[in-house]
């Protein structure tokens, strides 16, 4: 129990309500210095909520936050900095057409005493700032030209450059590759021995015991516990999370070998994949790994219908079939789950049955005129297959869980009767517990002889469902395993590009 | 997960019916104002309760309906066509043209139609193949159209249109009705049927909701914005027939302004300028509001740049009104 | 990259003027007389005035349809003081005008920032309506050179180095805005809040706040201009510059300015009004009928913006490490 003297920023009894949902119920976050403070929860547990308070977004409706013991009010962007919080966002939130330096200063740019912006001034403190991060960047770079990774540490030296006494990470390794990662963690050691506060917000695991010093367990919009690292495991930290143990088993299925259904040879893009080919057969589940930006995504999106590649052939039931559009491939029996549900999945503002039936029109309706009881019955059948919970089929999705809208988003592509269904990073962002009944329920459509490609960058997953599994990096498959060699260690040195070695087997 | 699993449970398929929805609806508020307008107006004026003067109060409104309808669905879907007053302009000037060489009613009215057909062609090949934002090319097919008016006309006119043209703008189907608004009614049937009975309307909402999202359900978006513009341009050239008929004449300021009359009908029916909701008969009603406001305002004597100051409140009221209600009752609740 | 792209819009800009004046110079040399070319500078003045305001509120993602109306109204209110008061001295008269425009602008901005209404929807109506008002104050009638003051119209005319005083109020402008958009941090968050809003709130810029300023700046220029232009031609009336609003958004998409907002420059604004300046100039000394203008800038604006889009669209994600070596 050797607690650092006080807490830097210390919320308590913090309260958030949203119309119909009380978001943050009385919770409490304590912070210290030089330490690094994991905020675990699952999605909807108040994590990001509690961010936007800290960093002036929402205003608490109530409970205190005190900065050093002293109660203060954090009611804009503004007040925050000068409380000394500042945050690394999920997405790189930076300007694209301003200059490193510039996004590095902007709001608290050096001045001239004529009150103009001090460029010579500016660009020496940002040179000076990257400079501490190691980061090879000239400041007077324009940011658009700069790659994913740069963008990162400029935002980094954006929140050094308040003179920060806590730094809030969320969620900062999502579009980092592996070496990136690493140079993180190293920058949260320096950042640690500066005394700096610093808050992590992750769902990996094996980060949060990497890296973190404490625990505050969120559940609920409700504070669960915390503590230190050190005194808990993996396991009791889900419990915490979930409120009981999750023993994740994967369903069994029995593999029997059938027809090809879908042949893709020569795929190719001009920047963003080369050369993909595979086989797909009849109730197989074919998982497709990499790290974030191998170019899955971008191939599947492709093969239906979204983007144009340059060059290759798709043969469906051994016939060739030219998909141009993603009306094409729906026509020929390929949908696709994206990963980005907001944007792509849901439509938002049609009620359940409409997303629903949207693309199955052509068999709900008569000669281009709709008819309203084929489409309730339709959305009725997927609707109840799927488990969906909703108020009514006339209710806006817009009103329903994320959970509910993936249900919607799959009993939409089902409905179709497709040959294969693309499922892109199928449970991400989905509670545990709601993950156990996606994988049975992909099991049952496997089973019942639909062919299924799963994109997931989840190791356990991808081995506890895929029959075959192929790894892309750098827009290309570099490998194809099926059976014993289906193993986490022989993914992940596939997809980081290591021929062999025995220390990273433990990632 | 959180409760216990009850499979298959189920799910009613509407929680309010179809008649409690209507009554709560921004037509049927619309419907109650477009009442109080021409109780006021009967008041108002002695001459107002006239079969003939209605009729002719119905001019204020029709040919700005026909386009608004395609105007709404275009609205809808996300897009916007600034450039319909000035594809007026350019249609009823190729008409004039034609009528100084001899064309008959039926070529004036082909020409009409396709010079219209071939603006809405050009706004959705930049649209849609081109990828350009509708407001900026709308914004200069509307000085491209409109200045090739001028290139041909200058500050002539063209007069001399056959007499039998004069039927579209001038003649009546049956007493009071005139042609125009036999077509606005069978324009309003139509279009209320394509928005709101047909795969084509329905595409038409999802595109307008969510763009990607209805692209990634197989909708062909691209093709469905550009058949809308197709509609829009379409139906400004019908406009044009109808409004060079009862002008009996042609210059190149021809409907100035139009665009703001009808995309302040479109709003004001109920249609969300930002694209996603709207409904055709919201828009019939609007345009008969329109019609009596002006209607009622003429009789009054008020001048017509005074009346445009009324579709300007109109069209901003109509929008900032239920904001503002929203945050006053926002404001409430949590004092 | 894109910095050398941005360079290349302006050089090309610059370039296409050139020729412009060199093709017309071969055939009417008197074209490009410095005493003619600063006529027809005088002339764009206020097309580049207003262009920077435009600029401003086209940064930030939004549209300022109701600037020539502003600019109409303004001129009348500034007109009828004169004729009323005509004791007023003009410095004044342009603070007044100013202010007028200002709070004319404010008003468009209050509607896009407190009630987000969008901004295309409220400046298409607040158009009519400053041009209603126009002829409700005036009657619609004209005010005529005979009632203003000498003075009145003579300050934009007078000439200070070679150049008249419209002209330098514009080189000024043109400068302040420079000065603004680079050096300050109103200049700054202007391209943060149209480059990506959702970041400038995160940096605790207020978003609404922001365009809410650059419809004023927008508001505050077409109050001054409606002065100038009324007093440089002498007359005011419920229609003076009709459809000019469509001119300035032309000179901007010309200039380079992204309709989708935070790209652009003072630079290309001013080229994209110059541009138009000298075309407008030209067509009468090349025997072309004033009546083409319309057409061609709103050609120009249909090239210019395609034009944009090309240099702008996102090639997609380079993934490939072949790719990633020759973009």
């Amino acid at each position: 129990m050797t607690k650092p003297a006080l807490p830097v920023v210390s919320m308590d009894a913090i309260t958030k309500t949203f119309p119909g949902v009380k978001a943050l119920d009385a919770v409490r976050l304590d912070l210290y210095p030089g330490q690094v403070t994991a905020l675990v929860g699952e999605n909807g547990a108040g994590k990001s909520t509690t961010v936007k308070i800290l960093t002036g977004i929402y205003r608490p409706d109530g409970g205190t936050i005190r900065i050093d013991g002293t109660p203060v009010t954090i009611d804009s962007a503004n007040a925050a900095a000068d409380a000394g919080i500042t945050a690394i966002h999920q997405e790189t939130v930076l300007f694209d057409e301003l200059s490193v330096a510039e996004n590095i200063f902007i709001g608290h740019a050096p001045r001239t005493r004529t009150g103009l912006i001090d460029k010579t001034q500016m660009h020496r403190a940002a040179e000076k700032l990257l400079r501490e991060i190691d980061a090879p960047i000239d400041p007077r770079t324009r940011l658009r030209d700069l790659g994913i990774a740069n963008k990162h540490l400029v935002a980094i030296a954006r929140a050094l450059s308040v003179d920060a006494r806590v730094v809030i990470m969320d969620e900062p390794t999502a579009a980092l590759s592996h070496k990136e990662i690493t140079e993180l963690y190293e920058l949260i050691e320096t950042l640690k021995s500066q005394g700096k506060a610093i808050l992590f917000i992750s769902h990996k695991f094996d980060e949060i015991f990497r890296i973190a010093d404490r625990y505050t367990v969120f559940r609920d919009g409700a504070f669960v516990g915390e503590g230190r690292i050190a005194d808990i495991d993996e396991d009791a930290l889900v419990k915490m999370m979930v409120g009981r143990t999750v023993d994740h088993i994967f369903p069994d299925r029995g593999s029997t070998i059938a027809e090809d259904v879908l042949q893709v040879a020569g795929y190719s893009h001009p920047t963003e994949f080369a050369d993909i080919g595979f086989t797909l057969r009849r109730g197989e589940i074919l998982g497709f790994y990499g790290l974030v930006g191998a170019g899955r995504s971008e191939f599947m999106q492709a093969l239906f219908g979204i983007t144009k590649p340059s060059k290759g052939v798709c043969k469906i039931s051994g016939k060739i079939r030219v998909i141009r559009s993603p009306a094409d491939a729906v026509a020929n029996g390929i949908v696709y789950v994206p990963e980005d549900r907001g944007r792509q999945g849901a439509i938002i503002g049609l009620p359940i049955f409409q997303n629903i039936t949207l693309p199955s029109l052509g068999r709900t309706s008569r000669a281009g005129f709709l008819r309203l009881a084929e489409e309730f019955a339709l959305a009725r059948t997927y609707a109840e297959r799927l488990d969906l919970r909703a108020a009514a089929l006339d209710q806006d999705v817009g009103n329903l869980s994320g959970g509910n809208q993936q249900k919607i988003v799959i009993a939409k592509w089902l409905a179709t009767q497709p040959q294969v269904i693309i499922l892109d990073e199928p449970t991400k962002g989905i509670d545990i517990g709601s993950k156990a009944a996606v994988h049975a329920f992909m099991a049952e459509l496997a089973e019942q002889g639909l062919s299924i490609i799963m994109v997931s960058s989840e190791i356990p997953e991808v081995i506890g469902m895929s029959d075959r599994a192929i790894i892309m990096r750098d827009g290309r498959i570099v490998a194809e395993l099926e059976g014993d060699a289906l193993r986490p260690e022989t993914l992940v040195r596939h997809a980081a590009g290591i021929t062999a070695s025995p220390q990273l087997e433990e990632a | 997960m959180r409760d216990t699993v009850q499979p298959n449970r189920h799910v009613p398929d509407r929680l309010t019916s179809r008649a409690q929805r209507m009554l709560r609806s921004w037509e049927a508020l619309l419907l109650a104002v477009a009442v109080a307008i021409f109780m006021l107006n009967s008041f108002a004026s002695p001459y107002f309760l006239n079969a003939w003067n209605l009729s002719d109060a119905t001019f204020n409104f029709t040919e700005k309906a026909m386009i608004a309808f395609a105007m709404a669905l275009l609205i809808i879907s996300g897009e916007i066509d600034l450039s319909v007053a000035s594809i007026i302009a350019l249609a009823s000037t190729a008409m004039g043209l034609a009528a100084q060489y001899g064309a008959g009613t039926g070529e004036l009215v082909g020409i009409g139609l396709v010079v219209g057909l071939l603006c809405g062609a050009f706004n959705g090949v930049f649209v849609t193949i081109l990828g350009l934002p509708s407001i900026v090319v709308t914004i200069g097919t509307m000085s491209l159209f409109r200045g090739i008016s001028y290139i041909i006309l200058g500050d002539e006119a063209f007069r001399g249109y056959p007499a039998d043209f004069a039927w579209f703008g001038q003649g009546y189907v049956y007493w009071v009705f005139t042609v125009e608004l036999a077509i606005f009614a069978i324009l309003a049937v139509v279009y209320g049927v394509l928005l709101h009975k047909t795969n084509f309307g329905r595409a038409v909402y999802a595109i307008g909701n969510n763009p990607t999202g209805a692209l990634f359900s197989g909708i062909r978006v691209q093709r469905v914005k550009f058949i809308l513009f197709l509609l829009t341009g379409l139906m400004s050239g019908l406009a044009a027939i109808c409004l060079t008929s009862r002008l009996g004449s042609t210059r190149p300021s021809i409907a100035q302004g139009m665009e703001l009359e009808v995309v302040t009908m479109v709003v004001l029916g109920g249609v969300n300028i930002l694209g996603g909701s709207g409904s055709i008969p919201g828009v019939v009603i609007a345009a008969f509001v329109m019609g009596l406001v002006t209607f009622g305002l003429g009789l009054l004597n008020v001048p017509g740049i005074v009346m445009s100051i009324f579709i300007g409140l109109l069209l901003i009221g109509v929008i900032a009104l239920p904001r503002l209600w929203a945050m006053l009752r926002q404001g409430r609740r949590a004092s | 990259m894109l910095r050398r792209l941005l360079l290349l819009r302006e050089t090309i800009l610059i370039g296409a003027i050139l020729l412009l004046l060199a093709l017309i110079a071969t055939r009417f040399p008197g074209f490009i007389a410095p005493r003619n070319l600063a006529g027809v500078f005088n002339d764009t003045a206020p097309l580049i005035i207003l262009a920077l305001g435009q600029m401003v509120v086209i940064l930030t993602r939004c549209i300022d349809l109701s600037v020539a109306a502003n600019l109409a109204l303004c001129g009348m209110v500034a007109a009828m003081l004169n004729v009323a008061m005509p004791g007023l001295p003009i410095p004044v008269i342009i603070a007044l005008v100013i202010a007028l425009g200002a709070v004319l602008g404010a008003i468009n901005g209050l509607l896009v920032w407190k009630l987000a209404i969008p901004p295309i929807v409220v400046t298409l109506g607040t158009m009519t309506i400053f041009r209603g008002i126009i002829f409700l104050i005036s009657d619609g009638k004209w005010v005529n050179a005979h009632e203003m003051g000498a003075a009145f119209t003579g300050f934009p005319r007078a000439e200070v180095l070679g150049l008249s005083v419209l002209s330098w109020i514009a080189l000024l402008a043109v400068a302040v805005f420079a000065i603004m958009m680079s050096r300050t941090p109103l200049g700054r968050s202007i391209f943060a809040v149209g480059g990506n809003p959702h970041a400038a709130v995160y940096t605790g810029i207020n978003v609404g706040r922001v365009q809410f300023l650059a419809f004023v700046l927008s508001g505050a220029l077409a109050g001054l201009t409606g002065y100038l232009w009324v007093a440089r031609y002498a007359v005011a009336y419920v229609d003076i510059a009709g459809g000019f609003e469509l001119e300035v958004v032309a000179a901007c998409v010309i200039g380079g300015i992204s309709i989708a907002g935070g790209v652009g420059s003072v630079g290309g604004a001013v080229l994209g009004a110059v541009f138009l300046g000298v075309v407008k100039n030209a067509l009468p000394v090349i025997n072309v009928s004033p009546f083409w203008q319309l057409a061609i800038s709103g050609s120009a604006i249909l090239i210019a913006v395609a034009f944009n889009a090309r240099a702008g669209r996102t090639k997609g994600r380079i993934i490939l490490k072949s790719a990633e070596a020759t973009p």
